[in-house]
């Protein structure tokens, strides 16, 4: 509902893995005794099984027999793989995958190429008025989504496009608040002297964009890109305000349609729904894991040019 | 560069040169511009006006004054998802920054890999659609046959119905976001392993025990970070929609049984735009909520002036 949090998350990360990045490892730091060390990671452990359980609970129940959902075994007996078929043929599931992934990347593409094309244009250039319109689109981070809501959907109904999937990435064509802020502030750390350099060679404005700018900046363009495909692939409010017709659905939105058919006040068929839940739910994990090394390397990678 | 250049070229080359440089900045920003007008100021100024309309999508908007507004003041809806939206927030928020500052002093006492991997762990509910928390946690909070009762049983304790109880629904959904707390958790550590070790030395050399130095050296360090997560964490539980939405709303069976306690103002604004097509009094909804977030957040700053350390101030 409001692009704050991922703009918290955004920050936290980068900062955190260049702090680590930056700040040589202290192991067992302020000299704790090794008893308090293993103490620590006794509580730490149990801690991350309160965080992981859930998880754990939901891909077990989601494998177990319609009766033995609510037994809380960890180990489901018997195992039915069956209900990940079940799910295939009771909803769309195939469908709703394709759609989120076609609307993930299509917002995540978008807005990272068009907040790259407005952060260079405060990053590079001296221009009347410049610091004035930064301050509004810092400005714009503030103010609540749920404020444009209504007159966005009338702006999308006025051009015919609601019940269609491009309300759901269109407005990232315009560039985004945070990610404008976060790409100035990476472009800004680019030495001046290389543009000079293309200048002297021939190189124009969209070239040094293009061909330097773009390149040299690749592990913030992957953080702005994946944080836009997570919050696009988890979202429900879009979906649920613009799509009527069910093979339009993303993964969120068609999850929602099947725990209120098979869920409670429904047909009751719980293991169908915590099926659709893991399908939903594994992709943008594995995405996490393996982009998680992105980040270190990418903010790794920048520590030292700087 | 300028300056160099500048020396070279003549006044009115130099004139030349700066006009053709603003035109390719406003070229580049255009798409903003044209996002800013369009997605932004245009709805903001569209939805203040439509506050004082009636209007329902298919006919045209008819003037109604302040109708809408005096229709918020006696809504007795409206009156009760605020009230549930701030009993959540002031919840949520408090708790939510406690656990995370707790976890991340604890993760700050590792090194660097394990500390990587434990934040990890914590972080994973943050990537997990808040669709898939609501419909686990309708689960896992059940009161007959949920994991977390199970749990409060091994205790000798009988847990509450937290799905169907009206008293207990709202500290259920707090239950289920305290689970996704690890981008605050994130945000901590990160300001925690910036705060320089010369700092707790001199403490050291002074006799302090560890409370006062958690209290005189660690706090002030970090309060940076505690306001920025102050702040976000209201405006976003202010917003709370998809989890709640999620659980019971949506479904005309639950919606029936469980929606007073749990309706949230956003779910309500949602209901009156897009199931009821009340554009204009939802409108008005909008703005009452973004005057609430405005004032909250304006007294958040005035108070944290007093107790966030810069470090501009001391140098």
């Amino acid at each position: 509902m409001t692009a704050l949090p991922d703009a918290g998350q955004l920050v936290a990360l980068e900062r955190t893995e260049e702090s680590l990045a930056a700040a040589p490892p202290r192991p067992g730091r302020r000299g704790s005794s090794p008893l308090v060390r293993v103490g620590l990671g006794v509580l730490l452990t149990g801690l991350s099984v309160l965080f992981v359980y859930p998880f754990v609970w939901l891909v077990s129940a989601s494998l177990k027999p319609r009766e033995n959902v609510f037994d809380n075994s960890l180990l489901p007996h018997p195992v039915q793989v069956e209900n990940f078929a079940t799910v295939w043929q009771a909803a769309p599931l195939l469908r709703w995958i394709a759609n989120s992934a076609f609307v993930g990347v299509a917002a995540a593409l978008s807005v990272t190429l068009s907040s790259a094309i407005v952060a260079f244009g405060f990053a590079y250039f001296r221009f009347p008025a410049r610091n004035a319109l930064f301050g509004l689109v810092l400005g714009t981070m503030m103010l609540p989504a749920v404020v444009t809501l209504v007159p966005t959907y009338l702006v999308w109904h006025s051009l015919h496009l609601t019940n269609t999937q491009v309300p759901l990435w269109g407005q990232n064509l315009f560039g985004s608040a945070f990610y404008i802020f976060l790409l100035r502030q990476f472009f800004l750390s680019l030495p001046r002297e290389l543009f000079d350099a293309a200048r002297v060679d021939g190189c124009n404005y969209l070239g040094m964009f293009w061909r330097i700018a773009l390149p040299l900046s690749k592990p913030a363009l992957i953080i702005t890109f994946i944080f836009e495909l997570r919050a696009s692939w988890t979202d429900l409010v879009k979906p649920l305000v613009y799509l009527q017709n069910p093979s339009l659905y993303t993964l969120p939105r068609g999850l929602k349609a099947v725990l209120d058919q098979f869920g409670q006040g429904g047909e009751l068929k719980w293991e169908i729904v915590l099926a659709a839940s893991v399908v939903a739910t594994v992709p943008m994990i594995v995405v996490f894991l393996l982009a998680q090394r992105h980040f270190v390397e990418g903010i790794a990678t920048t520590g030292r040019k700087g | 560069m300028t300056a160099e250049t500048a020396a070279v070229v003549r006044p009115a080359r130099l004139a030349a040169w700066r006009r053709r440089e603003t035109r390719w900045a406003y070229l580049f920003l255009l798409p903003w511009i044209v996002g800013f007008l369009v997605f932004t100021l245009g709805p903001m100024i569209a939805s203040l006006v439509l506050s004082f309309t009636s209007y329902d999508v298919l006919s045209s908007p008819s003037f109604v004054g302040l109708d809408n507004y005096r229709e918020v003041m006696s809504d007795p809806a409206v009156a009760r998802s605020l009230g549930n939206t701030v009993f959540y927030t002031a919840l949520h928020v408090p708790l939510a920054m406690t656990l995370s500052m707790g976890l991340a002093l604890l993760l700050n006492r590792l090194g660097r890999r394990s500390s990587g991997f434990f934040r990890t762990v914590f972080y994973l509910p943050v990537m997990t659609p808040p669709v898939a928390v609501g419909v686990l946690f309708l689960l896992l909070l059940n009161g007959q046959t949920g994991l977390i009762n199970a749990a409060l049983g091994l205790f000798g304790v009988q847990g509450p119905n937290w799905t169907t109880d009206p008293a207990w629904i709202k500290p259920g959904i707090v239950i289920l976001s305290l689970w996704s707390l690890g981008s605050t958790v994130v945000i901590y550590l990160a300001a925690l392993r910036n705060v320089p070790e010369e700092l707790y030395e001199a403490a050291k050399v002074d006799g302090t025990n560890a409370r006062q130095r958690f209290r005189h050296v660690t706090l002030p360090q970090v309060s940076g970070a505690v306001f920025f997560t102050l702040i976000v964490n209201t405006i976003a539980s202010l917003q709370m929609f998809t989890e709640v939405y999620t659980m019971y709303f949506g479904n005309k069976q639950t919606q029936s049984g469980s929606s007073d306690a749990a309706l949230f103002y956003v779910i309500y604004l949602f209901q009156q735009a897009f199931q009821f097509l009340h554009m204009g009094y939802a409108s008005s909804l909008a703005w009452l909520l973004f005057v609430v977030i405005l004032v909250i957040t304006v007294v958040q700053v005035r108070v944290a002036k007093r107790f966030v350390y810069y470090e501009s101030e001391n140098s």
